[in-house]
């Protein structure tokens, strides 16, 4: 091993393909990240606009219901750990070591492993679309609709070997992000002077690598049941289809926190820059995101009511969600408070942080609405659970992300994205979520289920559907105004370092940043350190009109590229691959990830030609 | 792994290697923690045997907990060797560390074999499936730690450890004690209390 890791000589350039393929700048693997999950984006939208299209009219016999299984299941794994997580850990990437005034994560090259695990992942679990044979019970695969008899084909096994790739991704970077927060932040950066995101990635780190196990010991139970002829969920010898859903809910509850508590730092970040305040009570908000952390973990069987848990199980669960829906009240009241009274400017990522606030009430309320377990009785598996769950993953995560990447895109490229198109990105999506997913409160109240392909005329169902699939094509155009609107940056005017006025320390450093982010390690001064630091020059009567000035990059001691992460990477995603073909293609991807991490352990973070 | 030591600044003081295995070693705590769940959710469920009464042999598997305990105390040993800069004992310890558990891993390799020949299979019943998912996976655990040590040992022998690389071994054993702590749970449940499981019937209100 020693002698390959001698006979290819390190990669010592970041120019072109290569030198994206062997990053470890936590900047170029937040736009990699964030890249990625477009592209999927766009594929889980094409997904949804198969569904909405199969839906807009009654009897519709478009796609049958197989394919439209695969659709659902599809759309909604790819959403949720393909779409939304790597675009919040998109701003992990990008935001973290800069906003706390460090050079890069903790472990750059663990960094980079996540990103090919996700990759690979993804790509695997696309794979069952060539073989057409895609999973198709749905995102959260009950057993035992699961098991062998009932799903044939590789489909479930794509999905879950796919998801065990992808869980390592998660926790990986989870790891990285938990030790990157907690010990390297700039002096002066106490924990109660971090910015809310970071608090919120922290804890949405430590959700990540605790509840990942999990899933994982779920996903592994299946393939085994799958594979090699156990019976963990098949009631004829004994086992239980329940032990799923718990393994699955313990883990997904957790999961729900993972979705939303980075876009809820997103816009902690962005109402108090355009509201020309301070956040309104930072303590409660940071108080209140360790509570939901915690309470997380203790509100998983509301989503199991109509099982039959019995009683005490129903009604202890009833009572903590609707205790967990408090701290998340604390939040929205203190965003509020934040506007209160504040110098508001409509820019486009204050449109959609405001747009979060208020989507997010809705899908709050709603939420409450089936914590309690009468009702959930009535609603369970009905177009209102649709309803809600959008509301609070497109209305809320969505729109946080999409506030996140109008606010950060200056510092990412040094360039602004077009307010005008940005605006009416805003509005189009704003109005085309209502469309789609308001009328489904009302198709679940009335009876329509979840997951089915079609329905009959004579259910009077057929109007708001309509409606729902003509807010989907709204929905759609602005997707499109938002990827135009990253195209077209590419000729916009470059912007100054600062062009919101921002608090934060990571608007201080040029845009884009340079490659070792602070020349010097920043003293930190208090919360919202970069008002502070223009409050003071200001009071000097000398304001503050550059960034700080850029030095000789080879100055500083920065990790150097590596081959590794990406050659385990592939390695770990050739096993998962064996396991579906031949397990001999396991055997030599085990063989290549155990190479990479040997190679990977012989190699120093930094070569040493670069010493300091 | 050994080179020239660069004192980081950190901001608790902790090495950041260390606090990572520290947190890897809780989220693999959830990982044991749900197929041990997983265990006791079906101990006594399975319908047909062999149960546990009929194949459990707690006198062998006391012999190799034995020996996986007393591979901590090389652990330890040679972390002590590292820190003291003895080249010598520290791949004399390792190499120890590694062999002990090694013959756990022999030990396991004969169970598994006994326990099939006497019919306890992964399809059987849920007994089976529990029981080797869990104890397989830990011996997978424990398989990684002996590749470690002997990549450890190999870097000792040239010369690469000492009281500057100390933290290479230390966050081996680490992960080695805590391995072996979760062996003393699993021992504890599924040998000395539910080894004595005789079917569905056996177990109080089961």
């Amino acid at each position: 091993m020693a002698a390959i890791t001698g006979v290819i000589p390190r990669p010592t350039s970041y120019a072109g393909l290569w030198g994206w393929m062997t990053t470890v700048d936590h900047k170029r693997i937040a736009v990699l990240y964030g890249v990625t999950a477009l592209i999927l984006m766009l594929i889980a939208g094409v997904e949804a606009g198969v569904i909405r299209t199969q839906l807009a009219s009654a009897d519709n016999d478009l796609i049958g219901p197989g394919r439209f299984n695969q659709m659902f299941t599809m759309h909604a794994t790819v959403m949720v750990f393909m779409v939304i997580m790597p675009l919040s850990v998109n701003f992990f990437n990008f935001v973290i070591p800069l906003a706390i005034g460090a050079r890069d994560v903790a472990f750059p090259r663990l960094n980079a492993l996540s990103y090919w695990l996700f990759l690979f992942g993804a790509i695997l679990m696309h794979m069952s679309f060539v073989v057409n044979e895609v999973p198709d019970a749905g995102w959260f695969s009950y057993a035992n609709l699961t098991e062998k008899p009932f799903s044939v084909n590789r489909g479930l096994d794509y999905w879950s070997i796919s998801l065990l790739v992808l869980g390592a991704s998660s926790v990986a970077g989870g790891l990285n992000f938990i030790v990157t927060i907690i010990n390297m932040r700039a002096p002066g950066m106490t924990m109660m002077r971090m910015p809310i995101f970071v608090w919120m990635t922290l804890i949405t780190s430590l959700l990540l690598v605790l509840a990942f196990p999990v899933i994982t010991v779920g996903l592994i139970e299946l393939t085994m049941d799958r594979n090699f002829g156990t019976h963990f969920f098949i009631p004829a010898e004994g086992g239980d289809p329940l032990l799923w859903q718990h393994l699955f809910w313990v883990f997904g509850h957790p999961e729900v926190y993972i979705l939303i508590l980075p876009p809820m730092g997103v816009v902690s970040e962005i109402l108090p820059t355009f509201s020309r305040k301070p956040l309104f009570g930072y303590p409660f908000i940071v108080f209140s995101g360790i509570v939901i952390g915690i309470m997380g973990w203790a509100v998983w069987s509301h989503h199991m009511f109509t099982v039959g848990l019995g009683p005490v199980a129903t009604s202890v669960f009833t009572i903590t969600t609707m205790l967990i829906a408090v701290p998340t009240g604390v939040k929205i009241f203190n965003w509020i408070g934040t506007l209160w009274q504040g110098a508001i400017e409509f820019t486009t990522p204050m449109l959609f942080a405001l747009g979060f606030v208020a989507l997010f009430i809705v899908g709050g309320l709603s939420g409450v609405s089936h914590a309690v377990a009468p009702s959930d009785f009535q609603q369970q598996d009905t177009y209102y659970i649709v309803a809600h769950i959008h509301y609070v993953l497109f209305g809320g995560s969505m729109f946080g992300l999409f506030a996140g990447a109008y606010y950060w895109f200056p510092k990412i490229t040094g360039k602004m994205l077009n307010e005008t198109i940005g605006k009416l990105n805003f509005w189009f999506m704003f109005i085309g979520m209502n469309l789609t997913f308001f009328p489904m409160h009302f198709l679940g109240l009335n009876g329509m289920p979840r997951r089915i392909y079609t329905y009959s005329a004579e259910f009077g169902w057929e109007n708001l559907n309509r409606l729902a699939s003509l807010g989907y094509i709204i929905l759609f155009i602005a997707f499109l105004l938002f990827i135009y609107n990253l195209l077209q940056s590419r000729n916009s005017r470059r912007v100054g370092h600062d062009p919101w006025d921002a608090p934060g320390i990571e608007w201080s450093i040029a845009s884009p940043p340079p490659p070792y982010n602070y020349a010097e390690i920043p003293q930190v001064l208090g919360r919202d350190h970069y008002w502070i630091v223009k409050a003071n020059a200001e009071a000097a009567g000398t304001p503050i009109t550059a960034p700080e000035p850029l030095v000789e990059p080879s100055s500083i001691h920065m990790p150097s590229p590596s081959y590794w992460p990406i050659f385990t990477a592939a390695g770990v995603a050739l096993i998962g691959g064996g396991l579906l073909s031949h397990y001999a293609i396991s055997f030599v991807g085990g063989a290549i990830a155990f190479m990479g991490v040997i190679s990977w352990g012989n190699e120093p973070p930094a070569a040493p030609a670069d010493h300091h | 792994m050994a080179h020239a030591v660069e004192h980081e600044y950190t901001t608790t003081g902790l090495n950041h290697r260390k606090m990572l295995m520290w947190v890897f070693l809780g989220s693999d705590c959830l990982f044991f923690g749900s197929l041990i769940a997983t265990y006791m959710v079906y101990r006594g469920q399975s319908l047909v045997g062999p149960y546990p009464v009929d194949i459990i042999d707690i006198p062998v598997t006391t012999i190799s907990t034995f020996v996986l305990l007393m591979s901590s105390f090389a652990m330890v040993q040679a972390l002590a060797a590292t820190q003291a800069d003895n080249r010598r004992a520290i791949v004399g310890w390792l190499m120890a560390t590694a062999v002990l558990g090694a013959i756990f891993i022999g030990f396991q390799v004969v169970e598994f074999n006994t326990f099939k020949n006497e019919g306890l299979t992964l399809g059987g019943n849920l007994f089976g499936a529990t029981f080797f998912t869990l104890t397989g996976f830990h011996g997978a655990h424990v398989t990684l730690g002996v590749i470690w040590l002997v990549a450890l040992a190999i870097l000792g022998a040239k010369g690469r450890l000492g009281p500057n690389t100390a933290l290479d071994v230390e966050l081996c054993g680490l992960y080695w004690h805590f391995v072996d702590i979760v062996w003393i749970v699993i021992f504890t449940l599924l040998y000395l209390i539910g080894g004595f499981d005789a079917g569905p019937t056996a177990l109080p209100g089961g």
